[in-house]
């Protein structure tokens, strides 16, 4: 099992998750985050003086999926995710080793 | 000349019937008839002027941080409630009773006197006394809502007050008997018709020199000499805030024809109403335009500046220009804005609200273009009255402000700027269920 995390524009977050459903993805965890990356944020202007902006707003998913689901997810959310513009985020995939559906006590794969 | 005496008011209507020919078109009421629609004036727009505290409060929330937003809510009211207590005290008196040419009388505890009114005697261009007596205390009332804006988020509450005291009872009541009172700038022809200058400059000059003795906010500046701009926490009220005062104005402007008894009046009236409308107008759109072009993207806070920067540029004559002059002299009044708010920036004079490029730049500006659309005025007499009115608040403000100093103290302790002045001076927040979340980074 996998567990696909990915950093990107809020915007975006509708096309993602419809990717993610015409693919098999059951469900998918979203959070509301600020970061930055290489450009360090930006600069905005209020009343004549220039100030920056550290964190930039974004959204982050987590999605758990089985391994032989992993790679077509995060070809999904690449796809979905790309403007090609500075900014469009990451993905981080990691492995998982236990999940658990609190309701049913179900577990791993059958959990998915 | 504001309160002319009944005798000028007068003189000032065989004149206006002297310019349209000796025998009027119109057939003129008959001198109740007058006095009622005078007094309506006075007490509509007056109305009008007081709703003006409400723009204030509202465009002042707008453009402070959330953690300071009840405090000067409650600086907004009271100074409006104190403005009218001490123009009844002795304000309205050493402005317009027995002016000497520098001051008026010091007999406290204004009262309405109608006998001759009540006894069925109507002089030309009559009124009721209490009518005017209301008409000028909003106008007070306007200067001290000027100085809280400009000294957000920093000043004690109580000092703050005691300053307001000081200019309503004081400051504004002695410059004003100066022109309005009939004193010596009236007499040397000086002209200000509603007050950008003895109104919206003379705030505008106790905000400059408040804030420079109160010192910039604590993160405004940095170290290294960068400006650390504070976003205002709600646009929307200050934009409300905005669209109250310019309603409020026409009041402002409008009434300060000092009568509605004949059909030159309402004509009159209804010019300084399309013309004070058109300079706001003006004002947004140079603002606009200037901070696109400027900045590559259009500052809202700076059109609504313009705005007010509009209205206070017609202030000093909304009846003489053109349709078209009104909008470039306010148009002028947005530019100076944008202009005039870095460059407080680069002084290290932290105005929160942007009062003072609003009112005292831009009062100073359109009261020299009088000039140029009122053929009895002059420029010098108009520089006349901006540097000895800006002298004397100058002079007098700080001294009030260093009393004050250095006796209660002006400044908030650091710790209480830090946490916001409503939990520290009012024990609560303004809006409790929101929490401060968008501050956390």
């Amino acid at each position: 099992m996998k567990l696909v995390m990915a950093v990107i524009k809020p915007f975006k977050l509708d096309e993602v998750r419809d990717a993610l459903t015409s693919i098999g993805v059951e469900g998918l965890t979203a959070t509301e985050v600020k970061g930055y990356g290489r450009q360090k944020g930006h600069t905005e202007i209020y009343r004549g003086a220039e100030y920056a902006i550290s964190f930039l707003p974004k959204i982050k998913i987590e999605v758990a999926v089985k391994a032989d689901l992993a790679e077509r997810v995060v070809e999904a959310i690449a796809a979905a995710a790309k403007t090609g513009q500075i900014g469009d985020g990451k993905i981080f995939v990691f492995d998982l080793k236990n999940v658990v559906r609190i309701r049913t006590g179900e577990t791993d794969a059958d959990a998915l | 000349m504001r309160n002319m005496t009944k005798f000028k008011i007068a003189a000032a209507a065989m004149t206006v019937l002297a310019l349209v020919g000796a025998v009027p078109a119109y057939a003129a009421v008959d001198g109740e008839t007058a006095y009622i629609l005078n007094t309506f004036s006075f007490l509509v727009n007056g109305a009008l002027v007081m709703w003006m505290g409400a723009g204030f409060a509202m465009l002042e929330s707008g453009l402070v941080r959330s953690k300071n937003t009840a405090t000067i809510c409650l600086k907004n009211i009271s100074l409006y409630a104190i403005a009218g207590l001490t123009f009844y005290l002795i304000g309205y008196n050493l402005m317009y009773l027995d002016v000497t040419g520098y001051i008026g009388s010091f007999s406290p505890f204004w009262g309405p006197v109608d006998t001759e009114a009540l006894a069925g005697t109507f002089a030309d261009g009559g009124y009721s006394a209490s009518s005017d007596w209301f008409f000028q205390m909003v106008f007070v009332a306007t200067a001290a809502s000027i100085v809280s804006g400009a000294l957000a988020e920093r000043i004690k509450l109580w000092s703050f007050l005691g300053f307001v005291v000081l200019l309503t009872a004081i400051i504004y009541p002695i410059q004003g008997s100066w022109v309005w009172g009939g004193g010596w700038l009236s007499q040397m022809g000086f002209s200000d018709y509603a007050g950008s200058t003895l109104v919206h400059s003379v705030g505008g000059w106790s905000a400059l020199t408040g804030a420079i003795i109160l010192g910039a906010r604590k993160g405004k500046f940095t170290a290294d000499g960068k400006v650390n701009p504070i976003p205002g926490a709600n646009l929307p009220l200050a934009t409300l805030g905005t669209f109250i005062l310019w309603l409020g104005w026409f009041g402002f402007n409008g009434g300060s024809v000092l009568a509605l008894g004949s059909a030159a009046n309402a004509i009159e009236m209804s010019n300084v109403y399309a013309n004070t409308n058109m300079a706001a107008a003006g004002g947004v759109i140079a603002a606009m335009i200037l901070t696109q072009i400027m900045y590559k993207k259009v500052d809202l806070t700076m059109a609504l500046n313009g705005a007010i920067a509009g209205l206070v540029s017609i202030t000093a004559e909304p009846a003489d220009p053109t349709v078209g002059a009104a909008i470039l002299i306010g148009a002028v009044g947005g530019v100076i804005v944008v202009f005039a708010v870095p460059l407080l920036d680069k002084l290290k004079i932290d105005d929160v609200v942007g009062a003072i490029p609003a009112h005292l730049c831009a009062g100073i500006w359109g009261t020299l273009a009088v000039a140029f659309s009122d053929a009895d005025a002059t420029f010098l007499t108009q520089l006349i009255g901006v540097v000895s009115i800006g002298a004397f608040v100058i002079v007098l403000s700080t001294i009030f402000w260093l009393i004050l100093k250095y006796t209660v103290g002006i400044r908030s302790s650091e710790e209480d700027e830090i946490m916001g002045l409503d939990k520290a001076e009012l024990g609560l927040e303004a809006y409790p269920e929101f929490g401060q979340g968008s501050q956390s980074f």
